[in-house]
């Protein structure tokens, strides 16, 4: 790798995969032929693979490779595979490849390992069978997993019926070395999952969950880990464990463990799951090295603490786990921002290297009589050994208006693609059916087939004979070919009825409005601004800066204030970018691409168009009802302790002891979630005032120190300077009293101590809360003027919790910050730079195309009834004034989804969802039913 | 999943590709029984993970709950139908209800004749359900469906007295008519050939026949002593 940013010169190895991906379609015959068995690394090594296979089911390219296991590659035998592939792309002649690329910006995406528990031989494993890793756990319930979903262990092959997981395994560790420090942040719920799913297998498994603290920190895991707990024959049991030694006969492992009410105690379990944690990718420091980065201190990428996708090299980001322990959502936010910086870096070259598609123009064919062809794939041996193709073919000539079949060895191989577009033209062909594989698959490939030969492409239809046939019925071979005959009509029938459809463009307005002016908001659009696109920024207070305008420094030390005052600077000196302060946003219209927006502030009134839309409101801090917070002045929030700390208040430097309280006005009934980031502010603020004054009596009185990823480290350091931590259960929450004791005026704090089991009194100078994160005052208003959603907490709803992380289901809207749920600033700005990605893979568009299956009213049969509006969540329909009829419903392609639910509620069947229209469907359905059956039936029909 | 994962199941199912679960409507299933299936399965995504916001599975379990409440009061089995929730991950779980459902559905024999109705009383049933189908998706959008959180609150509310109620009060009596007016297209009959055709008990049809005389959908011809299309 040399070269600068901007312009690096890479030099790629490419391994020989020996099948040609140009011709290998997956089939996976030379995968049954394989005579190799070896452990397949996909599943954990717990059941077999072949030399040549497709690595995982979901894998792209889904072609196969092979690997050192070959007996060809190793003794020059065999050569099975190469026989069996009717498509010739086995080529053992590929060699190695070196590639040489020119890249503006690399991103690394290598992800992690798991903590391998053998090396130490952590509980027993590598000694004991029935001691696997969570990873091992998670292939054993996957249905592409070793035994096909069932649950299996190791000893015996058998289902167990006693699981107990141990949580942090290998990580919060320091002794003995070997382990990680950091929390590794998604054990406590992957386990959880795994306990629902196995419930969800064999209700009458029970789970034993040995853990530290409950990290449930995440948007709606206070939820999750609620309904795994509440889950019959489930167990959540605090307790350090050991291993002690197994059942010689059972092959049980025994665990030991204690109980406040029992002891120490001995149990037996079927099998035992080590919930490991995530370790740096493997040979992290080669690839550190390679590439010129620098590691933190635990072995991940270094990245900077105010931008955790950018590396310690200009032109370097990172993407997922490689910046320390995330989980899914994360990931995919980081992603979306790591692209988004890419593109502030190379926006003045965009759109360089891309080439527009030209399609031949489209022939009007729709008063044509149908002419319908139907080719029929083999797809290698696929198809083709259990349905009779010939006989297909033959059939499919004697149904109405087919006028031309023909089988083909792999439909979507580029000569016989090829085959289809001239067919279309030799032999008139306005509609074409392709009997092969699903729809999911190959379809925008025929679509595409079709618009190259000038037809439009809803005039294709798949027949699927794969997926729904010769896969699942591979021994029936007369029954499979009689039901994909059958198949082939129904196809035919429907395509009868097949309408060309139009696709709509839609010119997209490339500016973005982004509501609220805080760290996320302002972040976001200088994102968005720095691509070249104009940002309107409205924020409803007087000044910019939003929450963080209250914190002054982050737990690893980054003055908030400084960063904060540099971002608003870059903010208001940005051309393109348009601020809005003591804004209101009094009414907003439109859609994706083409939004007007009305803000009145202090600059007047105005309208805005924009083609996207950022919602980054921020949330509220609660204000405490509980622990005399409004009667007793020296009863603080952890916001307000910060701000005396900071400005060296008297009241601090006077103080001998101090007592924070967790989970105020959360984690309780009225608000069932986690606020994330309260742990890690009163280990901040208990820190500093150990800092100012190490004599200082310092309590934490907490239920779950959630203190997840490296932020573990400062846990440990707080207790290491004599921070004392005491767990209290909600049931026995600790109560304040005004007290006199020796003379000083003091709070005196009594509370349950469940180690020593007996009450504690502190007698404390200051108490702080850690009130909870609460949504901002403003949120329903948002919630109506954008038409998005809110999850149960209040919080907006994203489209998709681990998928779409910063979309919402309303297009063209996004959201970031800690309007979605609190978090970290470092977060916070993960987020924003996420959401300005996906902002921006819609605003680099010209134009957005909408697609033509979507629903359209007759208005001569529309009764004007409403229930069509009632069905759509989109509100894609509204009634309509018309010239001749009065009011009637009218579809807006644009908001349209196509799932039809309109359809299905119309009393006259006046909207119909195009491509799935009634007439289509029972076509269908007519078709289905056997030809012999369809004859005698023929009078008796309704 | 089941396709690619080669899971083997029955092959006496045939299937018809929708967007969403709720897409499929009673048209749909009934046009099926017409032509002589047997059963009729839907497969919708699991409740409470949309594909899309709309949750149209929902939709989807009214419409089999409703839908099956009409097979009883047809004479049909209602366990010919069944709904069955899943996500694209599951093939396992797809082969497995579906071989179920058709092994259900084969114990339950030829539609009709296993329930006991000649061919003629289950054409003409379906064919006054058919009819009826815009006139049931408007009372059923308005009045019928349960909006429930749970499958169990929904199989509930349909198991309940006041759907029993509803569905007397708004679609027991039109699909009497529906019956009636489908079987007098063929030729006049009296009370009591109706009566038995239907199955349906003489009083009961009397009062029907009333009624709709006075809406003017059927007519008594004196001379003949029977029933006609008015």
């Amino acid at each position: 790798m040399e070269g600068k940013t901007g312009d690096f010169r890479v030099r790629l190895r490419k391994k020989p995969r020996y099948v040609r991906e140009d011709k290998c379609t997956g089939c996976n015959t030379c995968t049954e032929y394989c005579p190799v068995q070896y452990p397949d690394e996909f599943n954990q090594d717990i059941s077999n693979n072949k030399a040549i296979h497709i690595y995982y089911s979901q894998a792209i390219p889904l072609i196969t490779y092979i690997d050192e296991n070959c007996l060809y590659l190793k003794e020059e035998k065999c050569r099975i595979c190469e026989a069996v592939c009717k498509n010739e792309a086995i080529d053992f002649n590929q060699t190695e490849e070196i590639m040489e690329i020119n890249v503006g910006a690399v991103i690394l995406a290598p992800g992690y390992e798991e903590f391998d528990p053998k090396i130490r031989a952590d509980f027993g494993a590598g000694r004991y069978d029935n001691v696997i890793t969570s990873m091992d756990y998670e292939r054993l319930t996957d249905s592409t997993g070793p035994y096909e979903g069932q649950i299996l262990r190791p000893s015996d092959l058998k289902p167990p019926q006693k699981v107990a997981w141990i949580q942090c395994v290998g990580s919060r560790q320091v002794n003995p070395p070997g382990a990680n420090s950091y929390c590794s942040s998604v054990c406590c719920t992957y386990t959880q999952k795994q306990v629902i799913l196995t419930k969800e297998h064999d209700p009458e498994t029970e789970c034993t969950v040995f853990h530290n603290d409950i990290r449930s920190f995440g948007k709606d895991f206070e939820r999750f880990f609620q309904r795994a707990e509440e889950l019959p024959d489930v167990r959540f049991i605090r307790s350090y464990v050991s291993v002690t030694g197994k059942d010689p006969e059972t092959e049980n492992v025994i665990i030991k463990y204690t109980t406040p009410e029992e002891g120490v105690k001995e149990e037996e379990f079927d099998l035992v799951v080590l919930s490991v944690g995530l370790n740096p990718p493997p040979d992290v420091e080669g690839l550190a090295k390679k590439f010129g980065l620098e590691l933190n201190d635990h072995g991940f990428c270094k990245t900077n603490p105010v931008n955790p996708m950018e590396t310690s090299r200009p032109g370097f980001y990172v993407s997922g786990a490689f910046q320390g322990p995330l989980d899914i959502p994360e990931t995919v936010v980081t992603a979306s921002g790591a692209g988004s910086q890419c593109g502030e870096l190379l926006s003045y070259r965009k759109g360089d290297l891309s080439v527009e598609r030209v399609y031949p123009p489209e022939m009007d064919v729709s008063l044509e009589e149908p002419r319908i062809g139907v080719f029929v794939c083999h797809c290698g041996a696929n198809i083709g050994r259990v349905v009779n193709v010939p006989s297909a073919v033959d059939y499919a000539l004697t149904l109405p208006n087919v006028v031309y079949a023909q089988e083909q060895l792999f439909s979507c191989a580029t000569n016989c693609a090829e085959e289809i577009t001239e067919m279309i033209k030799e032999q008139d062909l306005n509609r074409v059916i392709v009997a092969a594989c699903s729809p999911r698959t190959l379809e925008m490939l025929f679509r595409d087939t079709l618009r190259e030969a000038g037809l439009n492409q809803y005039y294709y239809e798949m027949a699927n004979i794969r997926e729904h046939c010769s896969w699942v019925h591979p021994r029936q071979k007369d029954e499979a070919t009689q039901k994909a005959k059958d198949i082939i009509r129904m196809a035919v029938a429907r395509a009868h009825h097949l309408e060309p459809l139009m696709e709509i463009d839609l010119p997209v307005d490339k500016k973005a409005l982004v509501v609220g002016g805080g760290i996320a908001g302002m972040t976001c659009a200088l994102s968005i601004a720095e691509h070249g696109h104009h940002v309107y920024l409205v924020e409803k207070e007087t000044e910019l800066g939003g929450t963080a305008r209250q914190v002054y420094e982050t737990l690893e030390g980054l003055d908030v204030q400084t960063f904060l005052n540099d971002l608003i600077k870059k903010i208001y000196r940005h051309p393109l970018i348009h601020v809005y302060t003591g804004a209101e946003i009094t009414g907003t219209a439109g859609y994706i691409g083409n939004f007007t927006t009305k803000i009145q502030s202090a600059r007047g009134n105005t309208e805005v168009k924009h083609g996207a839309t950022v919602i980054a409101t921020g949330a509220d801090v609660y204000t405490p009802t509980e622990y005399l917070y409004d009667e007793d002045n020296r009863v603080m929030t952890q916001l307000e302790l910060e701000e005396k700390i900071a400005t060296e208040d008297k009241m601090i430097a006077g103080a001998k002891t101090v007592v924070m309280i967790q989970c105020v006005g959360c984690r309780n009934e009225d608000r069932n979630y986690c606020s994330r980031i309260c742990c890690n502010e009163s280990v901040k603020n208990a820190l500093n005032l150990k800092e100012k004054n190490p004599e200082m009596d310092v309590y934490i009185l907490y239920r779950d120190m959630r203190t997840y990823g490296y932020n573990e480290d400062y846990y440990r350091e707080a207790a290491g300077k004599g921070v004392v931590f005491i767990r209290y259960e909600p049931e026995q929450e600790p109560q304040l009293e005004p007290a006199e004791e020796e003379g000083r005026t003091v709070i005196k704090v009594t509370l349950p101590d469940y180690v020593l089991q007996k009450n504690i009194e502190l007698d404390a100078d200051i108490i702080a809360l850690a009130a909870a994160v609460i949504p901002s005052a403003g949120t329903r208003e948002v919630e109506n003027l954008f038409k998005v959603g809110l999850n149960p907490d209040g919080f907006f709803k994203e489209a998709h919790v681990k998928l779409r992380p910063v979309e919402f289901a309303a297009e063209g809207v996004y959201l970031c910050g800690i309007a979605h749920y609190p978090k970290m600033i470092s977060e916070t700005i993960s987020q924003a730079y996420g959401a300005a990605g996906r902002v921006l893979a819609l605003l680099s568009n010209d134009i957005i195309t909408a697609s033509g299956a979507i629903c359209e009213v007759d208005k001569n049969k529309c009764v004007t009834c409403g229930a069509c509006i009632d069905a759509c969540a989109y509100g894609a329909i509204e009634f309509e004034e018309t010239d001749e009829a009065g009011l009637k419903a009218a579809v807006n392609p644009v908001l349209c989804k196509g799932d039809g639910l309109c359809n299905a509620v119309c009393p006259t069947g006046a909207i119909q969802l195009k491509h799935f229209t009634d007439e289509e469907l029972l076509s269908q359905i007519d078709a289905a039913v056997p030809e012999e059956e369809a004859a005698e039936k023929k009078e008796t029909a309704v | 999943m089941a396709g690619v994962s080669r899971l083997q199941y029955t092959t006496e199912i045939r299937l018809i590709r929708v967007m969403c679960s709720g897409r499929v409507d009673l048209a749909h299933l009934f046009r099926a029984f017409s032509n002589g299936m047997d059963g009729v399965f839907i497969g919708g995504c699991r409740l409470k993970e949309c594909n899309y916001i709309t949750h149209g599975n929902f939709h989807a379990l009214n419409l089999v709950l409703l839908s099956k409440r009409i097979m009883k009061h047809i004479g049909l089995n209602p366990d010919r139908l069944r709904i069955e929730f899943m996500s694209s991950g599951e093939g396992n779980f797809f082969a497995k209800v579906v071989d179920d459902f058709v092994d259900t559905v084969s114990k339950a024999g030829p539609l009709g004749i296993s329930e006991g109705l000649n061919p003629e009383t289950l054409r003409l049933n379906l064919k006054a359900v058919y009819r009826l189908v815009p006139y049931i998706r408007l009372v059923e959008s308005e009045r019928l469906r349960g909006h429930f959180e749970t499958l169990e609150q929904f199989e509930a509310f349909y198991a309940g007295e006041e759907f029993e109620r509803l569905f007397k009060e708004l679609i027991a009596d039109k699909l009497a008519i529906s019956q009636i007016t489908a079987l007098l297209q063929g030729k006049p009959l009296s009370t009591g050939e109706i009566s038995e055709a239907l199955g349906l008990s003489p009083s009961d049809i009397s009062k029907h026949l009333n009624n709709s005389a006075r809406q003017g959908l059927v007519k008594y011809d004196e001379e003949e002593k029977r029933f006609a299309l008015a």
